[in-house]
């Protein structure tokens, strides 16, 4: 909780006038019941009307400070609030912004947005509640107290002695009760995460007529959910009447000694209504506080999972680098007995000290089966991802000594798993370059083999993408996205098995641009198809993490028999004899 | 951020705001967490009440004591109070005994003991009534949901579906829960209070009666607002969310062009605009409380002003002096809360209402009365003149005609759009055709059992769909008894097994729902074995091999070799490579079929598979 006092700070006298305001209220609360009593004992025991009307003057006055008072606090307790969630919700983002690949792999998309948004409304919807009851208790408690001493003391010592019950009653029932209702909480969460799966799988359970599986897995959670729920609840049905009954006790315990009191004329007939209404007032607010705590327990859950975030080290950092004002400028790249895991626990390696170099302006063709590290190693060169053991050079400097933002300018990856923005085409590519003019677009476009299609819709270059890239084929998608990567202008350019869902005609057309037009850039491609990297200058060709084969098609096919096997697998078995 | 930055974002948004208000002109705050949206107006208020209530049904008896237990427990309440007059009265007077002293207390012991107990009882019976709905309401929603057909998922958004699982279904609960007890004891408060405000002093009664209208303009007048700036604040939170959900799945290719900065400023320009919006809406929101209750605070102090002055001028009691204020205290609150239960009854009844559009929706056809299973089903599918489509007036497939006899292997070529998935989804009858028949068997499918139909057609799809659990959990789904030994050898036949025994756990690793820790070739491969767990004489392969590599593509052709065995396969595949040995390729086109034959014979053909096989022609 200690890192919050950063997101207070800012706006500390908001978050200090709030409730202070509202404390205005309660005391307006603790004056009424004493002037009530004045016009009872003064007023009308004596007869005297001027004095009634000046005290219920007064009365009213009271209630406007208090609504100024009121409509004040909950002004400042707003503008907290909302100011603490704000703050939280950006650096959150920040956060997420510097999160290097293991980093948002560890936390699923779905989880992190959930986080950003909902979770940052209940925390921000705790602390305004928080800051609008935080003093009331207190104030209202103290100040009962005080006023009830000084009107009798005798009669005072009821509300000693209950309070100190009350509170520890309370503190009892919070116990049971909060533990129960996280438990609710993490079973509403375990349902809806049950439906969420069983929509996406809808096709699969259909296909295996497993609706009464899932039916009878969803009714599980369900009833999981609803003993849960009773269990938390019951605390609920039981506190109120608890509280009720301490309630109505004292008033009685407060009627019988006071009540003794008058009789023997030491006590005001008056001051007896007041005492009561102070006692409810004591208890009311109390009441509220174990309330606010008991609905806390799913912003507390929240305020966890925002934690997570802020608190997650984020395992590729340039704060070391010993040059970060290096660029790159050539694009050669040497790899130098890399080895790399993914479970760092587990003993798998993913990449197997592979050794190769890469000269500038050189096109290198990756290529290997399903699960063999093509994607890990390429990831490697921008940083994506650091090695376990091992170096990666990028123009003779390992990559670790760039600041990552001269690397990543240096190095541009058409993702596997790419993906397109909402906005224009234009929008889009401007991604790889935001000083980049319409003609630089349409060059890049040219040279992606996209600018046919684009041109082809009505609205050209201002076609809306839709959220995610909805708008344009996978083909076509894939096209923008190397042209995207292009614009940057990058001195090595990486292709992951970024052209699947063009054919092959067009492919071989976008190779020969990049030839053509990018002489100097290194260009990295990794490729299911052996027709997309047999031009290449060099071929590596990897198998379960390991280097098998590595030179051009031709020493490859004499030499490497993976690499023959691949081959083989996708040729014409008559075209290959 | 740069001034040209902000002027362009803020014209970018200002379009999507525009929108949103204009999209959601019923919607109004929702009171209490600021989190739920309110759905706007139940259409039907009588029905679904009525509905809803029958979710009860069963527990009518219950619900009845419950009713009377809040009877007791508002009378006690009130009558607690009443019974204070005379005690004071006669403390008042200065003739005050311990015995009548003593009289009182025990006598209002009794009352409260009585409300306490009754509002235990009450809420324990009223909570178990509740939440057995709540669970069949859920619990028959799922049902219904599940026997849907695909055409409602296809056609409705996912995030849609979740909210009224969740914030509808919550809206309900929250009103089954509360509501119901609070408006009976909110109705029953007030006419006791009145009447025994009446009872107490007509005068005093008047004077608090004049300000309620006050109280109900001021009241009114703060909710517009409110309601104003909180459809502004969802607006802005909407863009807001809508920005993160895009850029954080979008997070990876962020990272690689450097955008985390541009990202920060966009971000951070929606996150001050919902800020200064949000401002608005709570503080008006949030000031209905202080406002209302001390405008009751105010009533009470003209009360308690007025009322001495009639005790002094008109010989009113001050017994009745002390307990007309405590009600006039508590006027104001039945009233608030009755406000309060209102809007949360208008959006649990909205909630409903939206739960119950799912339930109403038709479900998938009922089986025929005379539909049959067939014994040893050998796998024979004819498709014969088949028309359909998804919307009424746009036809996907046009009088398309073709067979597979048992145990062959027949492919589906061609572009994107052109039916080929469609096919397939007729054959499973996700979706029933307009004209024709197909046919498995010789036995037109409408006259097969589905599930039997269905539980006889394997199917593995290009989107890999796996659930959490352990990876045995996963491949046991082909076929719920399938043993250990039979996963293995699945998983074998689908060459998983020897990643999976690289797994942390081997079979028993535990896969997070989108099955995030392994590759999507990897999670293809499981898709593989699940289907080959399954003994369906039927498998349909819709680009199951899409994204495996062709050398692993290689390594399992013989499994998939024996997985196709003495199996009918319908198979569709982009990479044309892969379907060259099957008995028989049908192209497709806009819905056709324009080409049938071997691979050999279409070459020959040189029509358009020769085309498509040659590179000369884009597939999609």
């Amino acid at each position: 909780m200690k890192r919050y006092g950063k997101y207070i700070k800012p706006y500390l006298s908001a978050f200090i006038l709030g409730p202070m305001l509202m404390i205005v209220e309660v005391l307006g609360e603790i004056v009424l019941p004493k002037l009530m009593a004045g016009i009872i004992n003064v007023g009308t025991v004596n007869g005297n009307i001027p004095y009634i009307l000046r005290t219920g003057g007064l009365m009213i006055l009271t209630a406007i400070i208090m609504a100024l008072g009121g409509i004040g606090g909950a002004y400042f307790a707003t503008k907290a609030s909302i100011n603490f969630a704000a703050d939280i919700r950006r650096d959150a983002f920040k956060k997420v912004q510097t999160f290097s690949f293991v980093n948002i792999d560890k936390f699923s998309t779905g989880s992190l947005v959930t986080r950003l948004t909902n979770d940052v409304t209940q925390v921000q919807n705790l602390v305004s509640m928080a800051l609008r009851m935080m003093l009331r208790a207190p104030g209202m408690l103290i100040g009962a107290v005080i006023m009830a001493f000084a009107m009798n003391r005798r009669l005072a010592l009821v509300i000693v002695v209950v309070v100190p019950i009350l509170i520890l009653l309370i503190i009892i029932v919070m116990n049971i009760a909060f533990p129960r209702f996280q438990a609710l909480q993490a079973k509403i969460d375990k349902l809806n995460s049950t439906i969420r799966e069983s929509l996406q799988n809808v096709r699969v359970i259909k296909s295996f007529v497993r609706d009464d599986f899932e039916e009878k897995k969803f009714e599980e959670a369900n009833k999981d959910l609803k003993d849960t729920g009773m269990r938390a609840f019951k605390v609920m049905i039981t506190t109120w009447p608890l509280m009720g009954f301490m309630m109505n006790f004292t008033t009685l315990a407060v009627v019988w000694f006071g009540g003794k009191q008058i009789i023997v004329g030491e006590m005001m007939v008056g001051d007896l209504t007041a005492f009561i209404t102070y006692v409810t007032q004591i208890l009311f607010s109390l009441l509220m506080v174990s309330m606010v705590i008991l609905q806390s327990s799913r912003a507390f859950a929240s305020a966890k999972r925002i934690n997570e975030i802020l608190d997650c080290e984020v395992d590729i950092v340039d704060t070391d680098a010993a040059s970060p004002e290096k660029t790159v400028d050539t694009g050669s790249v040497k790899f130098e007995n890399v080895s790399f895991r993914y479970y760092k626990e587990s003993g798998e390696k993913v990449l197997d000290n592979i050794n190769f170099d890469i000269a500038s302006g050189e096109t290198v063709g990756v290529i290997g089966s399903t699960g063999s590290g093509k994607t890990t190693l390429v990831s490697l060169i921008p940083r994506l991802y650091d090695t376990d053991e091992g170096k990666v050079y990028v123009d003779g400097v390992d990559v670790r000594d760039y600041s990552l933002k001269n690397l990543r300018d240096g190095v541009s990856v058409v993702l596997q798993k790419n993906v397109l923005f909402s906005g224009s085409i234009e929008e889009n590519l401007l991604w790889g370059d935001e000083s980049a003019s319409h003609e630089d677009i349409v060059e890049v476009a040219k040279l992606a083999q996209a600018d046919g299609f684009v041109t082809s819709f009505e609205e050209g270059y201002e076609r809306d993408l839709g959220q995610g890239g909805v708008n344009v084929s996978g083909g076509q998608k894939q096209r923008l996205c190397i042209a995207r990567a292009m614009l940057k202008k990058p001195k090595i350019l990486i292709l992951d098995d970024s052209t699947s869902a063009v054919d092959t005609a067009t492919e071989a057309e976008i190779r020969k641009n990049l030839k053509a037009y990018c002489p100097e850039t290194t260009k990295i491609i990794i490729a299911q198809r052996i027709s997309s990297v047999i031009e290449a200058d060099k071929i590596v060709v990897l198998d379960d993490g390991v280097v098998v084969g590595l030179g051009t098609h031709e020493e490859l096919m004499s030499s490497c028999e993976a690499y023959q096997e691949i081959y083989y697998s996708q040729m014409d078995k008559e075209d290959a004899k | 951020m740069n001034e040209v930055t902000k002027a362009r974002l803020e014209a970018k948004y200002a379009k999507k705001r525009e929108e949103y208000l204009k999209s959601h002109g019923n919607d109004g705050p929702r009171r209490g967490p600021a989190s739920g949206g309110f759905k706007g107006k139940p259409k039907n208020a009588k029905g679904s009440i009525k509905r809803l209530f029958s979710y009860m049904k069963a527990d009518t008896p219950k619900l009845i004591i419950v009713g009377f237990l809040v009877v007791i427990n508002a009378g006690c309440s009130l009558a607690g109070s009443y019974v204070l007059r005379p005690v004071i009265n006669i403390m008042a007077s200065g003739n005050g005994t311990i015995k009548t002293l003593l009289n009182g207390i025990i006598a209002m012991a009794a009352i409260y003991g009585a409300g306490v107990i009754a509002q235990y009882m009450q809420s324990r019976i009223m909570i178990t009534v509740s939440q057995n709905a709540l669970f069949k309401f859920r619990n028959d929603l799922n049902k219904k949901i599940s026997k849907l057909p695909l055409k409602y998922y296809d056609s409705n958004n996912h995030g849609d579906i979740m909210s009224r699982f969740t914030n509808d279904v919550d809206a309900v609960g929250d009103m089954l829960n509360n509501t119901i007890v609070s408006i009976i004891s909110g109705v029953i408060t007030l006419i006791g209070t009145i009447a025994l405000m009446l009872y107490t002093n007509v005068w005093l009664t008047l004077v608090t009666f004049a300000s309620a209208p006050l109280m109900v303009f001021v009241a009114q007048l703060i909710g517009k607002k409110s309601r104003k700036y909180y459809k502004e604040q969802q607006a802005a939170l909407g863009a807001l969310n809508g920005y993160v959900e895009e850029t954080i799945s979008g997070q990876k290719v962020v990272k690689v062009f450097n955008h985390e900065d541009l990202a920060n400023d966009e971000f951070e320009f929606l996150n001050e605009q919902l800020k200064g919006k949000q401002l608005f809406a709570q503080f008006i929101g949030g000031i209905m409380g202080p406002v209302m209750g001390n405008l009751s605070q105010v009533a009470y102090s003209l009360t308690a002003m007025i009322g001495g002055v009639l005790c002094v001028a008109r010989g009113f009691d001050v017994g009745g002096l002390t307990i007309f204020v405590n009600y006039s205290r508590q006027f104001s609150r039945p009233i608030n809360e009755l406000s309060m239960q209102v809007t949360s009854i208008f959006s649990a009844l909205a909630g409903a209402e939206r739960v119950f559009d799912v339930m109403d929706t038709e479900p998938e056809a009922e089986d025929n009365e005379d539909a049959v299973e067939i014994e040893n089903l050998r796998g024979d599918v004819v498709l014969d003149h088949v028309t359909f489509g998804y919307t009424e007036g746009q036809t996907v497939l046009k009088d398309v005609s073709l067979y597979a006899k048992p145990g062959q292997k027949i492919a589906l070529v061609g572009s994107t759009g052109a039916g080929k998935t469609t096919i397939t989804n007729l054959i499973t009858r996700f979706y029933d055709i307009d004209s024709g028949s197909v046919m498995i068997d010789g036995v037109d499918i409408r006259n097969i059992k589905r599930d039997f139909l269905r539980k006889n057609i394997a199917m593995v799809l290009q989107d890999t769909h796996l659930f959490s659990g352990t990876v045995r959990e996963n491949i046991r789904y082909g076929r719920l008894d399938a043993t250990d030994e039979e996963v293995i050898e699945a998983a074998k036949l689908a060459s998983a097994h020897s990643f999976i025994m690289r797994l942390e756990n081997g079979y028993d690793t535990v896969l997070d729902g989108d099955g995030s820790n392994l590759s999507q070739g990897q999670r293809q491969l499981l898709n593989i074995a699940r289907a080959a767990v399954s003994k369906a004489p039927i498998l349909i392969l819709d680009e199951a091999t899409s994204s495996v590599d062709t050398r692993t593509e290689k390594h399992i052709e013989h499994g998939m070799d024996r997985l196709m065995k003495d199996r009918t396969t319908l198979v569709i595949a982009h990479r044309l490579s892969t379907v060259r040995n099957a008995n028989a390729i049908i192209v497709l086109e806009h819905g056709q079929v324009i080409e049938r034959g071997s691979h050999e014979e279409l070459l020959e053909m040189k029509g358009r598979y020769y085309e498509l096989y040659t590179g000369k022609k884009e597939l999609d």
